[in-house]
């Protein structure tokens, strides 16, 4: 599930989505190309939903969440009755976490630095919204700092993207082993991913 | 001769039709057919035709003629201002080098006095436009580095033809005249060598201004006639009015013609004209390579073969060894300047332009004329066969083959977006189009819209869209994105037809009245359809839903929904559609179809029931 609206400029999350493997069981979901107009059809993206295991939310930090059309996404898509609620068990189980790329650097993202709280603090609303879902919540892949930064770098990260995304997809994941980590890629250093 | 002209007609279609395939099927490229169905049936092999010779010249040049007001028309100032280094650089050096090289040599070897040698380098040093364009075209290489480059240089030399031919005449002044019975008398060969510059230039002048000022404005009288044939009829009426004003004057007609091209090249009428002449230019091309073929005078080369046959080789060689040499300046690689240098190391048709003149003009004694005419006949024959020779030769060796560039977006004037009607609705995606930079190639068969449409900065061409010359005249074959946008449904239909047979690589765009026309469309393959009324009703009915005290962002999404539903129903029941009767008259079927649509309204998917944001379930669920 990816959201960006002004995709075609952003250069951090072009060479992330450059960088996902081609393979019958990744979609790349783009949601700001296929819902310009913010209707989004409700019933086909269920479906996708239940085609897959893993579901990633892709994006740039705004104002310290994602940009609107995810939240619309999730206003819309997770139904009641559907998503959660007594009969909502379509999610359950499934792994999802975010990808996401700041601005700003990581010692930001502190109680010292500007923003005052941590990213995983800011991403609270939607690690809550997996669980309402009874997903597990994995913490994320961030990118931090692409104001400034060198091209290779973008490349190195866009590279680590795709040996994660390889990753999920031919191994087995224990999830509360990943949940232990603050970042996803402190998992991936630890695993040599 | 008694002959008809049927029956020449005859002789001249049966050979091309015998011989080029037969050159195609070898492998060779049509040109040598053409030329080579010329020798066979030319004066010194069959002598079916053209025993007199001067008749065939005759028919060669009308191909010329206009073949020159379609390269005229091609010459628009813009294409022209981006190529500039090129055409200046390239251009000049050629010709100034060649025709110096030439002069050098021939004065040495020869004792022919300056002026001969003078006007015979400059005849020379000129290409066959007819020739590398038709074998560049051939080959699928116009749009190579090594077609730009022969474009610029052959533009340049097209250019280059008028002041030589301004300087000729003066250059009789102080030649020995020799008197000769046989001249051809114009008007003006009388006068003194500075008067005929003077007149010339002064022709050239009238041209110009009656092409701004009157011929404009009389293709306007005549395509608010909306005769198809009519305007054709004018087409060709302005090329040779204009081809015989040159030759009253004392002008080459091709001149002229070129000129005409040139003056119109920016108008409004341009593809029009383009699309009118075309079918006549493959057919005249033809003719006039038959005409080069059979216009060889085998018995001069036979009298004095070692003469025509050296000098033709030096000459061919000597061309060849400076292109190579430009091409080596401006950062070719080998194999492209070798395919370049060799597709221009011939003489060409302008050549024979300049022999005539200077014949006319007595500068060149008849005989050296006509045996200077062999060689420039000889040399291009012999392109086809030189590129042929490298093309399996030599071209093997160097390995490196270019692709199509991607620069070449730079100098292509064939916009990706092709606009047919220009009317409410194509304008204003024409100025979406525009305000995002895109600039869109505008075809509309309302002259007076388009008069006014290009006073305010449009490029806007007049032309019946229906006409698949045009559409080619148009782009089409180049281009990403045609949009149908007439006003008139059976006409934008037609044009669609067309597009899906020719130019099915083309993703289309089309307007439609109403659900009928959407119908049609449909049954055509096309997936993009707009009706013209389906988004601003909705949009009415959203601000009624609003004024009834619905919520103005609810409502808005209902139009979305709505919207979306009537697309995918008008794909279904176009598949639908055709279960019916046939005899059902077209008004029932409407209502018919109303019905329909109602009834299917009934189980529409999108009534109100929307779950976002709407926590009446939650407080249910939450206080059991």
């Amino acid at each position: 599930m990816f959201a960006h609206p002004l995709f075609e400029k952003s250069f951090a999350n072009k060479i992330l989505a450059e960088h996902i493997p081609p393979s019958k069981n990744i979609t790349f979901h783009d949601l700001y190309e296929i819902y310009p107009e913010f209707d989004i059809n409700v019933k086909y993206e269920q479906e996708l939903l239940k085609n897959h295991d893993i579901i990633i939310w892709q994006h740039p930090m705004y104002w310290y969440s994602c940009p609107p059309l995810l939240k619309q996404w999730i206003d819309m898509v997770l139904e009641y009755g559907w998503a959660y609620g007594k009969n909502g068990l379509a999610l359950q189980d499934k792994l999802i976490f975010q990808a996401i790329t700041t601005g700003a650097n990581m010692e930001n993202y502190s109680t010292e630095g500007d923003n005052l709280f941590t990213l995983p603090e800011l991403l609270r609303p939607f690690s809550q919204t997996a669980k309402v879902c009874r997903m597990e919540y994995l913490p994320p892949f961030v990118i931090h700092g692409t104001h400034k930064m060198e091209e290779e770098t973008y490349y190195e990260h866009g590279a680590s993207y795709a040996r994660l995304l390889n990753y999920l997809e031919t191994n087995e994941i224990d999830a509360k082993k990943i949940q232990q980590f603050f970042y996803m890629n402190d998992w991936m250093q630890s695993k040599n991913i | 001769m008694e002959n008809s002209f049927f029956l020449q007609a005859i002789i001249y279609l049966a050979a091309a039709v015998v011989c080029v395939p037969i050159a195609k099927k070898i492998g060779l490229s049509s040109i040598l057919g053409y030329l080579f169905s010329g020798i066979i049936i030319g004066p010194f092999v069959l002598g079916f035709i053209g025993s007199e010779g001067q008749d065939l010249m005759h028919f060669a040049e009308f191909g010329v003629v206009m073949m020159l007001f379609l390269i005229g028309l091609e010459l628009d100032p813009y294409k022209f201002w981006k190529m500039r280094r090129f055409i200046l650089g390239m251009g000049s050096l050629q010709v100034g080098i060649t025709s110096l090289v030439l002069f050098i040599c021939s004065s040495i070897i020869f004792d022919w006095n300056w002026q001969t040698a003078l006007t015979i380098s400059l005849a020379l040093s000129l290409s066959s436009t007819a020739i590398v364009l038709q074998t560049l075209k051939e080959k699928g290489m116009l749009q190579t580095s090594v077609g730009r480059s022969s474009f610029a240089v052959l533009l340049f030399q097209d250019i280059a033809v008028i002041p030589i031919l301004a300087i000729i005449p003066l250059l009789v002044s102080s030649s020995n005249i020799i008197p000769d019975e046989d001249i051809h008398h114009s008007l003006i060969s009388n006068l003194d060598g500075w008067l005929q510059t003077l007149i010339v230039i002064g022709v050239i002048a009238v041209i110009y201004f009656a092409g701004k000022y009157v011929i404009v404005p009389i293709l306007h009288v005549v395509a608010k006639t909306r005769l198809q044939e009519l305007f054709t009829a004018s087409a060709l009426l302005l090329v040779l009015g204009v081809s015989y004003l040159m030759q009253l004057v004392g002008l080459s007609p091709a001149l002229g013609a070129f000129m005409a091209g040139v003056v119109l090249a920016n108008s409004e009428f341009r593809h029009e004209l383009e699309g009118d002449i075309a079918p006549f230019k493959g057919l005249l091309l033809g003719l006039f390579f038959i005409g080069v073929g059979a216009s060889i005078n085998f018995r001069l080369i036979i009298d004095n073969p070692a003469f025509i046959l050296i000098f033709g080789f030096i000459l061919t060689m000597i061309k060849f060894f400076v292109f190579l040499g430009i091409g080596k300046l401006y950062n070719k690689k080998i194999d492209q300047n070798f395919i370049f240098s060799i597709g221009l190391s011939q003489a060409g048709e302008f050549g024979f332009v300049i022999m005539s003149f200077s014949m006319e003009l007595n500068i060149i004694p008849n005989m050296l004329a006509n045996q200077i005419m062999a060689i420039i006949a000889i040399s291009m024959i012999s392109t086809p066969f030189l590129l042929l020779i490298n093309e399996r030769l030599i071209d093997p060796y160097f390995g490196v083959k270019e692709k199509e560039s991607k620069t070449y977006d730079e100098i292509n004037e064939n916009n990706e977006v092709i606009i047919a009607g220009f009317g409410n609705f194509g304008s204003t995606i024409g100025r979406l189009l525009k305000t995002n930079k895109i600039p869109a190639t505008i075809l509309d068969l309302d002259s007076d819209r388009v008069d006014s449409l290009r006073k305010m900065g449009f490029k806007v061409y007049y032309g019946d869209a229906t006409r698949l010359e045009l559409l080619k005249a148009a782009g089409c074959e180049n281009a990403k994105l045609f949009i149908a946008a007439i006003d008139n449904p059976t006409v934008n239909l037609i044009v669609i037809e067309m597009l899906k047979k020719h130019f099915p690589h083309l993703k289309i765009l089309a307007r439609a009245r109403n659900r009928n026309d959407a119908f049609e469309i449909i049954d055509m393959g096309i997936e993009n359809i707009y009706r013209e009324n389906l988004y601003s009703a909705v949009h009415l009915g959203v601000d009624a839903l609003v004024y009834l005290g619905h919520r103005r962002y609810s409502a808005t999404r209902q139009g979305q929904r709505f919207i979306k539903y009537d697309e995918d129903a008008i794909f279904r029941l176009a598949k639908k559609r055709h279960d019916k009767k046939a005899f059902m008259i077209s008004a029932m079927e409407e209502i018919e179809m109303q019905e329909q649509l109602f009834k299917s309204d009934l189980f529409n998917p999108i009534g109100p029931g929307d779950h976002a944001w709407d926590s009446e379930n939650l407080k249910k669920d939450t206080s059991t």
